[in-house]
């Protein structure tokens, strides 16, 4: 169903937003997030880490970032060439001795809040944690007056 | 000409609706019997007007008319004949002309077979049902015209996206719809019950073929869809939490809701407003989802239609129809007298807390899935991704499998959990024995440990309704509650293997290299060109062999589609009982090597099988409560006749 993500980059008319967001990530970053369909992809977009611990390290981490060319996809789970870049930028960063936090943090330096799926409690996200609280209270105390109800 | 009988057919089936309503909601009023007959040939009619109508856009598809517009801008003469066919569908003005369609057949149906309820009530049934159909009647004609000719006509037609090009889409978009509309049909009766005030089990009797119905081909809907989404889309992923992918979870969750409350007021009379605001609940998010996917407010593939005068057309049905609905429940839902009481441990509690479970789990993803909408719209973007919907989801889906192994073995009315203890120890031992197992055995995650541990339990507990019966005697629907139940079991456990288990090799190999991806020994054949109609590519040929069995050749392809010009890989897996092993195509490196991924993934097929199982189980609930209804009428009827000839 949605993983249509994928066609999105292919079907550049359909993808304002998610070119809005390439020609974003290409002014701050430039090189490495340029790369075009037509190039090469980076060594590590296709290659896993050879110390297999780093390399599920990554593949963890990579499952809660986001494909920011897709729609609803991780760089784990997208073919996109900028979905390819990420997960290199992600595998040479562990390599070089980055812990998952500190990727997580410089990616999300880069592009903002969006491109991470880890749910964090923050300003902008604290309804979402809220939300389900209110549930959980709502069904206790719905419960409470029926049991009240019923014994009077 | 074809073109034109079609848009009349389609105009005519609206002015029928009109009259439907009208003579309908006057008849309810004014007790006219001479309007009150109007109404039922009005929504047979009406219901053949429209399958002509969407029968007439098929054959302007088959044929290639691309003096239609609809057809120049989806397809192709050099398109294969099934694609065509499902092309007719595939796009946004075809897909609202089979959305009503489904209805106004529905609606014939209803009006057909349908006489239990009191006469009142079935009028103001039918009148909502052709309310809700005039909206839409109104969106495509004024909005999205199937019919629209172009002038002059293209000597050829721009082709159908690649990917929809699938059987997928044969039958995907059709099974929602089915399910969506059948939402359509119960929310109905809901309406037509709160307008007289009739919320009986007749009213619920009636309704449920319909809500079991429509939950059937939700699931199997979103079944397909995952499926689809597994084998086509590249990379595998079963379900990526995507707002068009909630959209349709979201209507089956509240089906799954109502259908559970429908059955508590078929049996006992209780749980009376609970299920009316259940169905107006579960049409809601069935709008709630067409919005989402129609109206363009997600960039995505669904979203064929870019264009903001149809989204806000959708918003305004949206509102009038919910808030419609809404009025009508606060100001009917007091005067709908309380049903039959019950305690705390019996059937009925069990099937409430289910219900409470469903719609909590429902808020979770209805409102991960418009956050970010909203936040949007305030200028800040915020990511609600797996990380999110998993855990949260898992906070109220646990508990409730819990409640779903012991809860069919209560009594109605007022039981004692110590008349089941010996069934409560077995699931107890399960899901201790499972937790130990999956906890010292692997090295799973917290969910998907506490997922297979459930799926044990409920597995076990799902034929427990049918432990110390004649099973040739179990009704029907009691086989369809076992084996829906099982399903979820089975599809859990599926969900739970493949995210603790799946196996994954990315590799640059040469034609003659041997890779090993977990049980898998892949050996690298060749890569040679290929093409088909409408398009050419790579293909890659590989020997697979599980644990040093037998070779299974597995070809994935790398795909150049020309009409509309576009590259998709298409994979190609190798599937065992246990699981699949999953086969992608890349790029070409630098040095000739051929960019491959593997990926085993174990149990992912159980998924997919649980779904059927589930969807099975609807159909034999189904066919069994249809059975015994048919048969209480029959008997009332030979009564009745009895009874005449007593009185005469």
């Amino acid at each position: 169903m949605s993983g249509f993500a994928s066609i999105v980059r292919r079907f550049p008319a359909l993808a304002g937003f998610a070119m809005l967001w390439a020609a974003l990530a290409l002014c701050v970053v430039g090189a490495p997030a340029a790369a075009q369909d037509s190039l090469p992809p980076a060594p590590y977009a296709y290659r896993q880490l050879d110390d297999p611990e780093l390399e599920a390290q990554a593949k963890a981490l990579m499952a809660t970032l986001r494909c920011l060319k897709c729609q609803s996809q991780s760089i784990d789970d997208s073919d996109a060439p900028m979905a390819g870049d990420m997960r290199h930028q992600v595998r040479t960063r562990l390599l070089a001795g980055d812990t998952p936090e500190e990727v997580r943090a410089w990616l999300v330096e880069r592009y903002g809040d969006y491109v991470s799926y880890k749910p964090e409690v923050k300003s902008t996200t604290w309804p979402l944690f809220v939300m389900p609280l209110l549930i959980v209270l709502l069904a206790l105390v719905i419960l409470r007056g029926r049991l009240k109800a019923r014994k009077a | 000409m074809i073109a034109e009988i079609g848009l009349a057919a389609l105009w005519l089936a609206a002015a029928l609706a009109g009259l439907q309503l009208v003579a309908g909601a006057l008849a309810v009023k004014r007790d006219n019997g001479a309007l009150a007959s109007l109404v039922r040939p009005a929504a047979i009619v009406q219901g053949l007007l429209c399958a002509l109508s969407f029968g007439l856009l098929i054959l302007l598809f088959v044929r290639t008319d691309l003096s239609v517009a609809l057809v120049a801008s989806n397809s192709h003469s050099e398109k294969p004949l099934i694609f065509k066919f499902s092309g007719a569908w595939g796009n946004h003005e075809g897909s609202m002309l089979l959305w009503i369609t489904v209805m106004a057949v529905a609606g014939a149906l209803i009006a057909l077979v349908e006489r239990r309820l009191p006469e009142r009530t079935m009028l103001a049934t039918l009148a909502a049902q052709a309310f809700v159909g005039i909206g839409f009647y109104a969106y495509i004609l004024l909005a999205s015209n199937p019919f629209e000719r172009l002038n002059p006509a293209p000597a050829q037609g721009a082709g159908l996206n690649p990917q929809l090009q699938d059987i997928g889409l044969a039958y995907h978009p059709t099974t929602f719809y089915v399910g969506y509309v059948g939402l359509s049909v119960a929310f109905s009766f809901v309406v037509g019950a709160l307008v007289t005030r009739q919320v009986t089990p007749d009213f619920a009797r009636a309704m449920r073929p319909w809500a079991l119905g429509a939950w059937m081909f939700l699931t199997l809907g979103i079944t397909a869809g995952s499926y689809w989404a597994a084998y086509i889309l590249g990379w595998g992923g079963w379900w990526f939490w995507d707002p068009v992918e909630n959209g349709g979870l979201m209507p089956w969750l509240a089906a799954t809701a109502l259908l559970h409350s429908v059955s508590v007021l078929a049996a006992r009379d209780a749980l009376r407003t609970w299920t009316v605001m259940l169905g107006v609940l579960a049409f809601s998010m069935s709008m709630l989802g067409t919005f989402l996917v129609r109206s363009g407010i997600l960039t995505s593939v669904h979203a064929f239609a870019v264009d903001p005068t149809r989204g806000s057309f959708i918003l305004a049905l949206l509102a009038i129809y919910i808030g419609g609905a809404l009025a009508l429940f606060v100001t009917r839902s007091s005067t709908v007298a309380e049903g039959e009481r019950f305690t705390a441990i019996s059937r009925e509690s069990a099937l409430a807390i289910n219900n409470v479970a469903l719609c909590a789990i429902l808020a979770v993803v209805l409102f991960g899935t418009l956050y970010p909408l909203l936040t949007e719209a305030l200028g800040f973007q915020v990511s609600v991704g797996p990380p999110y919907f998993n855990p949260v989801s898992a906070i109220f889906f646990l508990p409730m499998l819990l409640v779903l192994t012991v809860g069919p073995l209560l009594r109605w009315r007022r039981d004692s959990l110590t008349r089941i203890r010996t069934p409560i120890l077995i699931v107890a031992t399960t899901i201790l024995v499972a937790l130990a197992v999956a906890i010292f055995a692997t090295d799973a995650g917290v969910l998907p440990v506490l997922g297979m541990a459930m799926a044990a339990a409920v597995a076990v507990a799902s034929f427990m309704p049918l432990w110390g019966r004649s099973l040739r005697r179990v009704p029907l629907a009691v086989w369809g509650m076992a084996i829906s139940h099982f399903g979820i079991a089975v599809g859990l456990f599926g969900m739970a293997a493949d995210s603790a288990f799946e196996q994954e090799r990315l590799v640059a190999a040469e034609v003659g290299d041997v890779i090993q991806d977990g049980p898998w020994t892949v050996r690298v054949v060749g890569v040679a060109p290929v093409a088909g109609s409408n398009w050419t590519g790579l293909e890659a040929t590989l020997e697979a062999q599980y644990k040093g069995g037998g070779v299974s050749v597995v070809s994935p392809q790398k795909r150049s589609f020309w009409t509309p010009a576009q590259e998709t890989s298409t994979s190609a897996m190798v599937t065992r009982w246990n699981g699949q092993l999953y086969t992608v195509l890349g790029g070409e490196t630098d040095d000739g090597r051929w960019q491959l991924r593997l990926s085993w993934k174990p149990f992912v097929t159980w998924i997919w099988y649980g779904g059927i199982l589930i969807a099975f189980g609807g159909l034999l609930a189904l066919i069994g409560r249809v059975r015994s209804d048919l048969r209480r009428r029959a008997a009332r009827e030979k009564g009745g006749a009895r009874r005449a000839e007593v009185m005469a």
